[in-house]
């Protein structure tokens, strides 16, 4: 038997579910999970890493979508997998696909290239901005569908080599 | 099938379809028009998301 120097793979997944708290945390009303959304940006807007927050400033807007875009479905609890003594992975994927739009309430986006996921629970911190190839929508719907939610593909991953 | 438009719902049959789809590393994107002799009324996308390179590759290095 010997030790290996390593950040615990379950510390990865803790992270995911606000189990440690090294500075000060928000007070929680519940260990219940949080609300999370998706909210849509124009192709012109800047959205990325120092985001800290969710902003309406970029954001698309039209008929039938509210400022903020939409509520994440967050059934699948986050999961931690080891990869070797000292790696591992935890990782969180949407349990659902995003959907904007539906056939009785269309959508019109001018170019959009860009989803911000957020905490609405937490003051609307943000969590990631994932971009795509840029799109417009014209009186239809936009259907963003997840990856498999696994160490590899997942929309989140927190990662140690 | 009626279609919804930005002329409101219509009857596909009047309408000219057009598909597509874009395939690469991040996603795969089928997209749907629907024109009305010159004019766009309708285009819808569905995006199938592959993988992320959005990550916190690597945390342990931060030992």
């Amino acid at each position: 038997m010997a030790n290996t120097q390593a950040m615990c793979t379950s510390f990865l997944g803790e992270l995911l579910t606000a189990t440690h708290n090294f500075g000060t945390a928000p007070t929680r009303g519940s260990g219940a999970a949080d609300t999370f959304k998706a909210a849509l940006y124009l192709a012109t807007a800047t959205i990325d890493a120092s985001t800290t927050a969710y902003t309406s400033t970029g954001e698309v807007t039209s008929a039938n979508y509210t400022a903020g875009g939409v509520a994440v479905t967050n059934a699948t609890a986050p999961q931690s997998t080891n990869t070797s003594a000292t790696a591992g992975t935890a990782y969180w994927t949407p349990s659902a696909s995003i959907v904007y739009g539906s056939v009785g309430s269309p959508v019109t986006f001018a170019s959009f290239d860009c989803v911000l996921i957020y905490n609405s629970t937490q003051s609307d911190k943000a969590v990631s901005v994932h971009t795509f190839t840029a799109q417009t929508v014209t009186s239809g719907t936009f259907t963003l569908t997840m990856p498999t939610n696994n160490t590899t593909n997942a929309l989140l991953r927190l990662s140690t080599t | 099938m009626l279609v919804m438009t930005t002329k409101g719902e219509m009857d596909e049959a009047l309408l000219e379809k057009k598909t597509g789809t874009i395939d690469n590393e991040n996603e795969t994107i089928n997209w749907v028009e629907y024109w009305l002799e010159d004019e766009l009324v309708h285009r819808s996308v569905d995006m199938v998301l592959k993988k992320y390179t959005v990550s916190g590759l690597p945390v342990a290095a931060s030992f």
